[in-house]
């Protein structure tokens, strides 16, 4: 009974909560690594472009609620994502067409590009403040949990409770439909596939015919709804605030670095990796020592490697680690 | 002098500006404007050695000025004799286990050949330390916390003028460059911005979580100052009769005497805190002009030609001889030292330390913007954008708050879309940085003031 008890006591703390947060961070480092094999720049204004397509998506909830439209059980939030998803595409090109076409026609070095998408950045953030207001909101409607804490104690009959949210089972269940549609878009359609001859080799690409044109545009395509979709899931999940969402671009980044840059199936498995060890690490074990242990051994201290207040720090000397001894990434991406 | 025309216009059209905002806000607005230009100018040098005259990406200027920022505090404060009594002692020894750990690395690194032992034992060591560290330190670290948390809680420092702090921030900073350089030097350009990027907020999230050494989220307040206090300039004697002086003029108008003594006492009140920020200009502007003398000797210099040849051709200066990676930490040190003078000056101006109020926004990308408007290469053109930038920063939402009630002039006054327009000025800031840093990389992508390699 222990046993069982301090698996759901890791399964509550740890396992779920760091799958969801992996998902999130995932859709976040596939949108950068996408930008990167393709675009060939780090694109720092990710996670305010990510708050922007969040920011579009509530005004579509808001907007929605005050029709007296409602998903019932399920959020709004869910029906405002495709208006969302067109509105930032439309963004995103807009953006392309002004500021990066540009540095591209002009082959500008990757730096170049980067420093560019910092003033995006700003004009981004401003955008989404001015429209929105740099305040915490929430807007996630609907039932709250699948599974609560205490219906869950009572049904099984152990101490510990498992509460699941049914944003989280969201959150998994998009991630994997949107990643595997995007996989097999990715290797199967002849589109995909040139896609990727075109991070390959840019020259080899054109010379066989594949339109550059079509290729950024439908990276660009694809960065909006990854952009978007991660966004609101992270909003609906947690809550939305423009400095978080900028906030987390950090771990976004560490997470496609680690995965290797330039491969989105290194970025989804990097945004688990990312996950996962920020939350292990930072877990107080004690209770679960409690259960495993016998009393005679039981702990004193929270057994906890590192306080919370490392989180970000986790991951970052991860990233650290992962580009002092292995640049190309744990999944081999573009070597550096 | 001809050839300067541009670079005295454009510093001129900059005082102007400053002078103006003198005479229709206050004088205390635009000298404290001036003051964080002057610190901003610091940064833009020293992020202008690293990008403009390298090549090199540091975006973790925020990690550098935070820790310039902790060396004010570490040097200013007096030391807290009760926390060093209750967990002086577990500290020292930690610090004993960090220097053993380091030589014993370093010891097996030097005498034995590289093998997977080697590795693996090494990782022992580092582990097995950080745990012992962690168990030693544990207690001290507690009864420090403990002692008096409301004030104190922390070591404290060593209670000498803060002034010393500029260069001992700068030995910091220059510390940790040096140790990311190590690392992360050998990385292409924008990985090495993101890990720069990464290490800095590293460093904030020590610098705020350790409370023992830091005071962390609880900030450190009340730090002594190079210049006098306002109070004690308002009761002296020399000063009272020099702010008569001043404004003789204006006093001679008022004919009643205790008017004239009331008139007075405001002008005191409002002399003394000029006076004061006037202080920190003149010790600044001395950093800012040496600053700049030495980096512009530097920059025409046989130095500074190779390394501008190893920016602009890497392979080439490697082949010439030139040892590109040592040059590239030697540089990479100096503008990361200099970025940490400018935070232990940031810090003495304010007279308080905040960990919290770092933030990668304002410190650094505000930083690099600055150094791209301005013209990176040019020393001039850095030290311009810092200023420029700065002043825009301040002043954008003034100024957006004037053009939106001038748009919105035909609207009522309770007006939705007004009011929501109003409420977010402080926003247009960004929205101005982001459109103007686009618009001169466009436009003008070597800056306003635009690097000139003169040949001789």
């Amino acid at each position: 009974m222990d046993f069982l008890n301090a698996i759901i006591l890791l399964l509550n703390y740890i396992f779920i909560p760091a799958l969801t947060y992996g998902s999130q961070l995932a859709l976040g480092a596939i949108f950068v690594t996408l930008i990167y094999g393709i675009l060939r720049f780090a694109n720092f204004a990710t996670g305010d472009m990510m708050s922007f397509g969040t920011m579009i998506a509530i005004l579509f909830t808001w907007y929605f609620q005050s029709l007296g439209i409602s998903l019932g059980v399920l959020p709004t939030a869910l029906l405002a994502i495709p208006f969302a998803v067109i509105c930032m595409i439309l963004y995103m090109l807009v953006i392309d067409k002004f500021v990066f076409k540009y540095y591209r026609f002009n082959k500008s070095p990757p730096v170049m590009l980067a420093m560019v998408s910092i003033g995006v950045m700003f004009v981004t953030q401003a955008v989404v403040r001015i429209i929105i207001g740099p305040d915490d909101r929430r807007f996630f409607d609907g039932e709250r949990f699948l599974i609560k804490a205490g219906e869950f104690k009572e049904m099984t009959g152990l101490n510990e409770g498992l509460a699941l949210k049914s944003t989280q089972v969201m959150t998994i269940f998009i991630t994997v439909v949107l990643v595997s549609i995007l996989f097999w878009f990715l290797n199967k359609t002849k589109t995909g596939k040139s896609m990727k001859a075109y991070s390959d080799n840019e020259d080899l690409a054109l010379l066989s015919g594949i339109d550059p044109k079509r290729i950024v545009m439908i990276t660009w395509i694809i960065a909006g709804i990854l952009a978007t979709i991660g966004g609101v899931l992270y909003g609906l999940d947690k809550s939305f605030k423009p400095f978080t969402y900028f906030n987390n671009m950090l771990p976004i980044f560490a997470a496609a670095i680690v995965g290797g840059i330039g491969n989105p199936f290194g970025a989804f498995l990097g945004g688990y990796v990312i996950a996962f060890s920020e939350i292990f690490l930072t877990y107080a074990y004690k209770k679960f020592f409690m259960y495993v242990l016998p009393a005679s051994m039981e702990p004193e201290s929270l057994v906890q490697l590192l306080s919370t207040d490392y989180k970000f720090a986790v991951s970052f000397s991860i990233l650290v680690l992962v580009l002092l001894y292995r640049p190309s990434g744990i999944f081999k991406g573009k070597v550096l | 002098m001809i050839r300067n025309l541009n670079v005295i216009y454009a510093y001129a059209i900059m005082m102007g500006l400053i002078i103006l905002v003198g005479f229709f806000q206050s004088w205390n607005v635009a000298l404290s404007i001036f003051n964080l230009c002057l610190i901003s100018a610091v940064m833009t040098i020293g992020a202008n050695m690293q990008w403009g005259y390298a090549g090199l990406i540091n975006f973790g200027i925020m990690g550098y000025t935070a820790l310039g920022g902790l060396a004010a505090v570490l040097i200013s404060v007096d030391p807290v004799q009760e926390a060093w009594r209750a967990g002086g002692f577990d500290i020292l020894m930690c610090l004993w286990l960090i220097i053993v750990m380091i030589l014993v690395v370093r010891f097996i690194l030097k005498n034995y050949e590289k093998s997977q032992i080697r590795t693996y034992s090494i990782i022992g060591i580092i582990v097995g330390g950080i745990i012992a560290i962690r168990v030693t330190a544990a207690p001290g670290i507690e009864a420090i916390e403990a002692t008096n948390p409301a004030s104190t809680g922390f070591l404290g420092g060593f209670g000498l003028p803060i002034i010393f702090s500029w260069i001992v921030g700068a030995v910091f900073a220059g510390g940790l460059a040096f140790i990311v350089g190590k690392v992360a030097l050998g990385l292409r350009a924008d990985y090495l911005a993101i890990a720069t990027l990464l290490i800095s907020e590293i460093v904030i999230a020590i610098i705020k979580h350790e409370d023992w050494l830091t005071r962390g989220v609880k900030n450190v307040i009340g730090l002594k100052r190079p210049a006098p206090y306002e109070v004690d300039l308002q009761a002296k004697e020399w000063f009272i009769n020099l702010v008569e002086k001043f404004n003789s003029g204006k006093l001679n108008l008022i004919s009643d005497l205790t008017e004239r003594q009331q008139a007075l006492n405001q002008l005191v009140i409002e002399g003394s805190s000029v006076f004061v920020k006037l202080c920190y200009s003149g010790l600044f502007l001395i950093v800012v002009i040496l600053l700049l003398i030495f980096t512009q000797k530097a920059l025409y210099s046989p130095w500074g030609r190779m390394m501008r040849a190893i920016r602009d051709n890497e392979e080439a200066a490697n082949a010439m001889g030139k040892n590109v990676v040592k040059h590239h930490l030697f540089i990479f040190v100096l503008g990361s030292a200099i970025v940490g003078i400018a935070g232990a000056m940031l810090v003495t101006q304010d007279g308080l330390f905040t960990p919290g109020s770092y933030q990668p926004m304002r410190y650094t990308f505000l930083i690099w913007v600055m150094v791209i408007v301005g013209g990176s290469g040019n020393n001039f053109g850095a030290v311009l954008g810092g200023f420029a930038v700065w002043f825009l920063w301040i002043e954008a939402a003034p100024i957006s708050l004037y053009l939106i009630n001038l748009f919105t002039s035909g609207l009522d006054d309770g007006n939705v879309f007004k009011l929501h327009l109003i409420e977010s000025v402080p926003y247009f800031r960004f929205l101005l940085m982001g459109l103007g840093l686009l618009l001169i990389m466009r436009y003008r992508p070597k800056g306003i003031l635009p690097e000139k390699i003169e040949i001789k």
